[in-house]
């Protein structure tokens, strides 16, 4: 079995750099840099204001919290309940163990219908399993129809945010794009379009609008899956997403196993919370909500498939399981110096920033060096936690990772119980404090190396040799003292407290 | 094994070392928030009502129910439309002075036929004021929900103060899960350009609320 996929396009697709190597190009751009800052700062400012507006949000915060850990506690229960519910509803249920698994019965679902394209609703977990890439193989076409995947799809590009996935491009880049590529795809940009969003959107109105209206096959996702009465829910803005839930004759949802909610009323806390915290709006302008098949209205045929790919070795690791309560809301990119300076493409992942650097290397494990560098791609400020509608603590998942990734130790693959290998690429910083630990459980030994090094301080180099450069390149040495505090204090105070 | 087995079996492993814990699901959730954000009178959730609606660019209208067929036959004139939708349970009284030819609301129809319908009028289930939003729940008054997606003009129809609400967890109460539920919050919009939100994309572009207050 391979490793598991989380999507990332490119045809065929090399391993991604690491972290620092894929964040340099982009800390570089000029063009990027100002897009996101626009971006990002655009919206924190108004999430702040609709948070603000609401009294309880601590409140809120705690109980889509406690939702969320209660659920995952007990989701075996909840999945075998929404199963049922979804069942009586008229749906059919499937389950995917993984990316590879998923895209089979996907497309497997959409030959059996006689149809060789869908259109889609943004879904990351349709993103991250590579589900158009694997539709393509089988020679069925699928359209985005969310405007910024139809950005990113129209430009062969990459997904750089979860909420706004061409957030890395502005106005004007949007506009060539449309003018040079919507034709290729269907229906051509109208002649003298400007770069003004109006206009851009209504671009993308027609475009699209054609393939809704012939559309037989709908592919989405689903931001809720409530186990008492099988219902799920799609967040959406546009309208695209009713098209793609409501005008086709079949509807094939894609769902993480962790997007279960056990009841009904628990959709309270989440429709007040997800909006202010993704696009900072009181509400999203449309959301649909949708049992099973109802008679003459939509779809005729629902299949459901609940997808696994990482998650049950995520839910193993008593500390990263906390990232399984994500909403997807995307405030903690928009808020992350990091993020902000080296955007989404950097992760390697269709899960950038903070929740990504958490995220992927739990869904996919730590083998390759995007992975294991990416619990590094922080300054474990904590703005992505306070932001965090169900509070994921991601600077402990963080440091977390860290320690898995330096040390090694056990934890759980493809359902097995597996000791990893420390990584490679940090002998040093495990000799240091190897050579730590002994120096100070021999007292011996560190006061005759103490002595030496203030003896020999005149000497010491500004700058670290050697695989420490990096480090020293941007910060000073500290100073050693002329005595060690010791031997100061030995002789200052012949080794007594001052009160005897 | 099925794959379903499979993912089960993991995720019972997975959670080896959570403590047996039986705590009911009504007390593993604490909820100490709000039922709904300060104290209105009904008139002023209504006004609530209008102003978030109006903040997210819908048209807010206002009328007592014998001037509602005027209200009506006047917001399609004014919009030139020359075909309406009507769903199967709507009012008939509404549409009494609506010149415009009415299209039912029928299974057979195709998409494309939808397209090509100016306007379509609709009662609501209900309307959150804290987030200016309507629901529509499928009900003979509010047809299929392809119906209020594809043509480009939304009268709503809202019924007051009895079909507003405070707040989200209010509505919630008041709908029926098992039902195809479409929560509208302005028109169609979205925030995909610089993130900046802009009207008008696959929705309707213009959706029009008429508070109706009075007798029914």
């Amino acid at each position: 079995m391979s490793g598991t996929y989380l999507g990332m396009p490119a045809f065929p697709p090399p391993p991604p750099p690491a972290f620092p190597e894929a964040a340099r190009d982009a800390v570089h751009d000029q063009t990027l840099r100002g897009n996101l800052r626009h971006a990002t700062h655009t919206i924190r400012a108004k999430r702040a204001r609709a948070v603000a507006e609401v009294s309880d949000w601590a409140a809120l915060r705690e109980a889509g919290m406690r939702i969320k850990d209660h659920t995952l506690r007990h989701l075996d229960r909840y999945l075998v309940q929404l199963e049922e519910s979804v069942t009586a509803a008229g749906g059919t249920v499937h389950w995917a163990v993984d990316a590879d698994e998923a895209n089979r019965i996907v497309a497997g679902l959409v030959k059996a219908t006689g149809e060789t394209e869908v259109v889609k609703v943004k879904s990351m977990a349709t993103q991250e399993i590579g589900l158009n890439e694997a539709l393509e193989a089988e020679g069925i076409r699928a359209y985005e129809t969310d405007l910024a995947e139809l950005i990113v799809q129209l430009g062969r590009d990459r997904p750089s945010h979860i909420l706004v996935p061409a957030i890395h491009r502005n106005r004007g880049e949007i506009r060539d794009i449309f003018r040079q590529e919507m034709g290729e795809w269907g229906r051509p940009a109208p002649e003298g379009l400007t770069d003004t969003p109006a206009e851009l959107a209504e671009a993308a109105r027609l475009h699209l609008r054609e393939k809704f209206l012939r559309a037989k096959v709908g592919v989405s996702g689903a931001n809720f899956m409530v186990a008492e009465t099988g219902t799920l829910v799609v967040v959406e803005s546009e309208g695209n997403g009713r098209m793609c839930l409501t005008l086709p004759e079949t509807l094939i949802s894609v769902v993480g196993i962790e997007k279960i909610l056990p009841t009904w009323q628990d959709l309270e806390v989440f429709l007040q919370t997800l909006p202010r915290s993704s696009t900072a709006e009181r509400m999203n302008p449309y959301t649909s909500m949708w049992t099973g098949t109802t008679d003459e209205d939509g779809p005729r045929t629902f299949h459901l498939v609940l997808l696994d790919n990482g998650r049950t070795d995520t839910l193993a690791d008593e500390v990263g399981r906390q990232a399984l309560r994500c909403i997807r809301c995307s405030a903690c990119l928009n808020v992350c110096p990091v993020y902000e300076r080296a955007g989404g493409h950097a992760y390697g992942s269709v899960y950038p920033g903070p929740i990504g650097a958490i995220l992927s290397p739990q869904l996919r494990g730590i083998a390759s060096e995007i992975d294991a560098s990416l619990p590094y791609a922080s300054s474990l400020c904590g703005a992505c936690y306070e932001v965090c509608p169900v509070a994921i603590d991601i600077p402990e998942v963080l440091v977390h990772l860290r320690e898995r990734v330096v040390e090694g130790g056990r934890t759980t693959r493809e359902g097995n119980k597996v000791v990893l290998r420390p990584a490679k690429g940090h002998a040093a910083e495990r000799a240091a404090m190897r050579a730590a630990r002994w120096a100070f459980t021999h007292p011996g030994a560190l006061r005759t190396g103490q002595r030496l090094a203030s003896r020999t301080r005149r000497f010491h180099p500004r700058t670290l040799p050697g695989p420490g450069r990096a480090w020293s390149g941007t910060r000073d040495l500290p100073p050693v003292p002329a005595e060690p505090f010791r031997d100061w204090w030995q002789r200052t105070h012949d080794g007594r407290d001052r009160g005897e | 094994m099925s794959s379903r087995e499979r993912i089960l079996g993991r995720v019972r492993r997975a959670l080896a070392d959570v403590r047996q814990d039986d705590t009911p699901y009504e007390q593993a959730i604490e909820r100490s928030y709000v039922r709904e954000h300060g104290e209105r009178s009904a008139e002023q959730t209504v006004d609530l009502l209008a102003g978030n609606l109006a903040d997210y660019r819908a048209i807010v209208h206002r009328c007592a129910t014998d001037e509602l067929a005027a209200m009506i036959a006047g917001l399609l004139a004014g919009r030139g439309a020359q075909t309406v939708l009507v769903p199967s349970g709507l009012d008939g009284d509404w549409l009494a002075a609506v010149d415009a030819e009415r299209v039912p609301d029928r299974a057979e129809s195709t998409p494309h036929e939808l397209d090509r319908v100016d306007s379509v009028v609709t009662a609501c289930a209900v309307a959150v004021a804290e987030t200016g939003t309507i629901v529509l729940d499928g009900s003979p008054d509010q047809g299929r929900r392809r119906i209020t997606l594809v043509p480009d003009h939304h009268i709503c129809v809202v019924r007051i103060p009895d079909q507003v609400v405070s707040s989200v967890p209010q509505a919630l109460e008041r709908l029926d899960p098992a039902r195809p539920l479409t929560w509208i919050s302005g028109p169609s919009a979205t925030s995909d350009i610089e993130l900046d939100r802009v009207e008008g994309v696959h929705g309707p572009r213009t959706l029009e609320v008429v508070l109706v207050h009075g007798p029914g």
